[in-house]
C-alpha cells in the first residue's frame, strides 16, 4: 500500500502544474456562452499544442499515450488550478476513443484530428424525451435508402449541440429486433439538412442543453461506427469513457468547492460570531470533508483495481452517486450558512460571493440526474456489484 | 500509488478470516456471550502463536513490528467474525506501553503482552466523569516514592481477565497495576455489547511503585489514540462488511409476492447504500491506517475522519440489514442483533463520529487558506 506518488509520477506532475499555470488564461467570460465557446477553443488549441489535448489517446493518433494514473494526475491539476474546460470536451473524452476503438481506418483519418484542434465539436444524441433512463428503448429511426440512412426522431439533453459539427447518434436500424439489439451508431453532421438545435433553457436560466430534431436527414453509409445492429455496445464504450474519464477532475472540484465553503463559514457572520463557529454548521463542514475524502481515496482504490485488471469495474457507480450527493449538499449548506442573503443569486450586488453558491444550488440538482441518473445507479449496484435479482 | 493489500497483508486476511470464521460460527459466540469472561484462554494462546498480540508492537520486544495497516487488516477481520476477545484491549495497553513505557517497564509488561503471557488493558473514563477524550480525574497522589490511587474508573473492557490494568491519572500519566493488588475491586457491568466484557473497577488506597509508573505523558498517547481510533474503525468497518453480505444473501433468498425482496428497490438500494457506506469506511480506515505507517504528520485528521465514517457506518449499516431482513431480524434467535449492539457500542468508544468530526471542522477550518491537495 501506498498512496504516494512514484517519481515519475510526481515529474508528471510537476510537468502538468508548470504548464497550466504558465498557460492559465484566466477565468471564463463571465456572461455569453459564444465567448465561452471561443475562450475554450482557443485553450483547447493551446493545450494541443503542447500535446496536453486526448491524452489518453494513442501517440499514434495524436495522443499522449497516458496511463491512467497520468490521467488521473492530469484532470485533477486542471481542475484544482481551476483551468477551462476545453472546447470539445465530448469528442476528447468520448468521440475519440469511440472512433479508436470501433472506427475504420477512413474514419480515424477523417474525424480524430479535428477533435484535438476543437475546429470540429462533438456532441451526444443518445437520451430522447420518452428514453431516458430506459436508453435502449430510443424511438429515432434510420431507414437505409441506398448508400444512405434517411434518419426521423427527436434527441433531448445534447449539450452544445449548437455549436457542434458531428452527433453522435443512436438511432433504430431494426424495429424488428429485441431493443438493444435493433441500434446503430452513427456520425451525424449537425449541419445536414432536416437537423435543427433548440436550446432548452434550464432551471439556471441557461441553455446549456438543446433539443434536436431531425426530420428525414440523409447520413452517409460509411458514417456508421462499428456494426449495423451493433449500435448499444458502441454506446456503452462511450458512456464508460465518460464516467473513467470524469472522476478525478470531479474530486478536485469538491476540494475546491469545500475550501471556498470553509472560507464562506469563516467570513459569515452570524447569531454573534461567524458561521465557522456555529455546531451544527461545523458538523456538517466536517461530514462533506470526511465524505469527500472517502470519494477520494474509494477512486484511488478503483484506480489501483483498474490498472491491475484494465476495465473499469461496475464500482464506478458509487463515485458518480457520491459525487452528486456532495455536490448536492456542498451548496445547500452554503446556501443556510448565507441565511437570510440565500436568495440573492448572480447580479444582484449584495448577493454573497457573487451568486456562485446560487448558481451551485441550482445546477447541481442536475448532477443525481445527468451521466446515468443516483437511482438507475443504484439498480446498477445491486445488480452488479451485489448479484441482487433484476428488478423485472 | 498502490491503493490496495499487499500480498503479504491478504495473507495476514485471509489467516485470520479462516482462523476466525472456523472458530466464531453463531453458537460458539452466543456460549461465550454466557461464559464468566466472555472468551475462551485456548483461542488466546492460538492466537498468540499467530503473533496476534504483537503484531503492531516493536520486534525489539517480542512483537512482530508490523504497522497499523497490518494491524486494520486483523480488526476489520475480528469485526467480521464478531471475535469475542480482549484483543483490543491488550493492543491498547501494548501500544500504550511501546509509546510511553521504560525500557525496564517494556521489559516486564510489554514484552510478555506481546508474547500472549501477560494481558493488559487501559482504565481511563472515570465514574461520574462527562468521559471526554484525553481528560482524566482520577488523582495520583504522592506517597513516599510513589503514588496512591483512589476512585472508580468504568467502561473499563476486559478488567476480570487482565493481569494488569493501565491506569490514566489527571496528570497524563498511566500506571500500570496489576489486578490483583490490593485495594482494587473489579464489577462486571452492563452493556448492550454481549461480545465485549465492560467492567468497573474500584481503586482503594492502592499504592503504585514508581518502577510502575509509566514516564510518558499526554503527547505520547495522542497517538495511540489515533491507531486505536483506526483499529476500532476497522472493525466497525468488518461488522459493516458482514451484515451488509447477511442482508444481500437473505433478500435474494427470501420471497414475498412471489419474488426475492432483493428485487425491489425499495430493498435493493437500501443494500446499494450499504455497500457505499462500507466501502467508504473501509477507503477512510485504509487511508488512516496509512498515514499512521508513512505520513504520521496526517494521521490526527484521517484518524477522526475514518473513526467518524466508521462509528456512524458500524451500526447503520447491521439496522439496515435488520430492516431488510424485517422480523426475523428483531428475533434474538438471529445473530443481527449481536453485530448491531457491538456496532453501537464501537460507536461511542474513544471519541463517537460527533466528537471526531468536531476534530476535523478544527483542523479543516484551521488550514482554510492553505492549497488544497489534488
Amino acid at each position: 500500500m501506498d498512496l504516494t506518488l512514484s517519481p515519475s509520477e510526481q515529474q508528471f506532475r510537476e510537468e502538468v502544474r508548470g504548464w497550466i499555470e504558465a498557460n492559465h488564461p484566466g477565468p471564463e467570460p463571465e456572461a455569453g456562452l459564444e465567448e465561452v465557446m471561443a475562450f475554450r477553443r482557443e485553450w483547447q488549441q493551446k493545450m494541443h499544442a503542447a500535446g496536453w489535448a486526448g491524452i489518453s489517446w494513442p501517440k499514434e493518433y495524436g495522443g499522449r499515450g497516458a496511463t491512467m494514473i497520468e490521467q488521473a494526475i492530469f484532470v485533477g491539476e486542471a481542475s484544482r488550478l481551476e483551468a477551462p474546460s476545453p472546447a470539445n470536451v465530448l469528442g476528447l473524452a468520448m468521440g475519440g476513443p469511440v472512433v479508436i476503438a470501433h472506427g475504420t481506418d477512413a474514419q480515424k483519418q477523417r474525424y480524430l484530428e479535428p477533435i484535438l484542434t476543437a475546429e470540429e465539436i462533438w456532441c451526444q444524441g443518445f437520451s430522447e424525451p420518452e428514453s431516458g433512463s430506459d436508453l435502449a428503448s430510443l424511438k429515432t429511426r434510420a431507414v437505409k435508402d441506398g448508400d444512405e440512412w434517411v434518419v426521423t426522431g427527436q434527441k433531448v439533453w445534447t449539450t452544445f449541440a449548437q455549436y457542434a459539427k458531428w452527433c453522435m447518434l443512436v438511432a433504430r436500424t431494426d424495429p424488428d429486433a429485441p431493443k438493444h439489439k435493433g441500434l446503430t451508431y452513427f456520425l451525424m453532421d449537425m449541419e445536414l439538412e432536416g437537423v435543427e438545435a433548440k436550446p432548452l433553457v434550464q432551471i439556471t436560466g441557461e441553455g446549456e442543453f438543446n433539443e434536436v430534431f431531425i426530420e428525414e436527414a440523409r447520413i452517409p453509409d460509411e458514417n456508421v461506427i462499428g456494426e449495423v445492429g451493433g449500435g448499444w455496445s458502441v454506446a456503452i464504450t462511450t458512456l464508460m469513457n465518460e464516467r473513467a474519464g470524469l472522476a478525478f477532475g470531479a474530486i478536485a472540484q469538491v476540494a475546491n468547492g469545500l475550501k471556498r465553503l470553509g472560507a464562506l463559514a469563516a467570513e459569515t457572520r452570524t447569531n454573534g460570531g461567524t458561521a465557522a463557529e456555529d455546531p451544527v454548521i461545523r458538523q456538517r463542514l466536517a461530514q462533506l470533508y470526511i465524505e469527500a475524502e472517502t470519494m477520494r481515496l474509494n477512486a484511488y482504490r478503483g484506480l489501483t483495481k483498474t490498472m491491475q485488471s484494465g476495465i473499469p469495474g461496475p464500482e464506478g457507480s458509487l463515485g458518480k452517486w457520491q459525487w452528486a450527493d456532495i455536490n448536492q449538499r456542498m451548496a445547500e449548506l452554503a446556501l443556510d450558512i448565507e441565511g437570510a442573503y440565500a436568495p440573492l443569486a448572480r447580479g444582484d450586488e449584495h448577493a454573497i460571493a457573487g451568486g456562485a453558491w446560487q448558481y451551485s444550488f441550482l445546477r447541481s440538482r442536475a448532477n443525481s440526474i445527468e451521466g446515468g441518473t443516483t437511482d438507475i445507479l443504484k439498480n446498477i449496484i445491486a445488480e452488479r456489484v451485489l448479484g441482487l435479482p433484476k428488478m423485472r | 500509488m498502490y491503493f490496495d493489500l499487499t500480498d503479504e497483508q491478504q495473507a495476514i486476511k485471509a489467516t485470520a478470516h479462516e482462523f476466525l470464521a472456523a472458530r466464531y460460527k453463531s453458537e460458539r459466540i452466543r456460549e461465550l456471550a454466557e461464559s464468566e469472561h466472555g472468551f475462551e484462554q485456548s483461542d488466546w494462546e492460538e492466537m498468540a502463536g499467530l503473533g496476534w498480540q504483537g503484531l503492531a508492537l516493536p520486534e525489539e520486544w517480542s512483537g512482530q513490528g508490523l504497522g497499523i495497516v497490518e494491524l486494520a487488516v486483523l480488526f476489520e477481520e475480528m469485526g467480521y467474525a464478531l471475535a469475542p476477545s480482549p484483543l483490543f484491549s491488550n493492543t491498547i495497553a501494548g501500544l500504550a506501553l511501546a509509546h510511553g513505557g521504560s525500557d525496564d517497564q517494556c521489559e516486564r509488561f510489554l514484552r510478555p503482552l506481546a508474547e500472549g503471557k501477560l494481558r493488559g488493558t487501559p482504565a481511563l473514563w472515570d465514574a461520574g466523569s462527562p468521559a471526554t477524550i484525553g481528560e482524566f480525574t482520577m488523582e495520583a497522589r504522592a506517597d513516599g516514592d510513589g503514588v496512591v490511587l483512589d476512585g472508580e474508573k468504568v467502561l473499563v473492557m476486559d478488567a476480570a481477565a487482565a493481569d494488569f490494568l493501565l491506569v490514566a491519572t489527571a496528570d497524563g500519566h498511566r500506571h500500570v497495576v496489576e489486578s490483583g493488588a490490593p485495594g482494587v475491586t473489579v464489577a462486571p457491568a452492563t452493556s448492550i455489547d454481549l461480545t465485549r466484557r465492560l467492567y468497573s473497577v474500584r481503586f482503594e488506597g492502592v499504592r503504585v511503585a514508581p518502577e510502575n509508573s509509566l514516564p510518558g505523558s499526554d503527547d505520547e498517547y495522542f497517538p495511540v489514540f489515533h491507531r486505536v481510533c483506526v483499529a476500532l474503525a476497522a472493525e466497525s468497518t468488518g461488522i459493516a462488511q458482514r451484515t451488509m453480505e447477511m442482508a444481500v444473501e437473505y433478500a435474494k433468498d427470501r420471497q414475498q409476492f412471489g419474488r426475492p425482496i432483493g428485487s425491489y428497490q425499495a430493498v435493493s438500494h437500501r443494500c446499494a447504500q450499504m455497500l457505499l457506506e462500507t466501502e467508504n469506511a473501509r477507503s477512510a480506515v485504509y487511508g488512516a491506517a496509512w498515514a499512521a505507517d508513512a505520513e504520521p504528520e496526517s494521521l490526527p485528521t484521517a484518524a477522526s475522519m475514518a473513526k467518524a465514517y466508521a462509528s456512524d457506518a458500524g451500526w447503520r449499516v447491521p439496522d439496515a440489514s435488520l430492516q431488510v431482513h424485517g422480523g426475523i431480524g428483531f428475533t434474538w434467535e438471529h445473530d443481527l442483533h449481536f453485530f448491531l449492539k457491538r456496532g453501537k457500542a464501537n460507536a461511542a468508544m474513544f471519541g463517537d463520529a460527533k466528537w471526531h468530526r468536531e476534530r476535523v471542522a478544527d483542523a479543516v477550518l484551521s488550514a482554510a487558506g492553505e492549497p488544497v491537495s489534488a
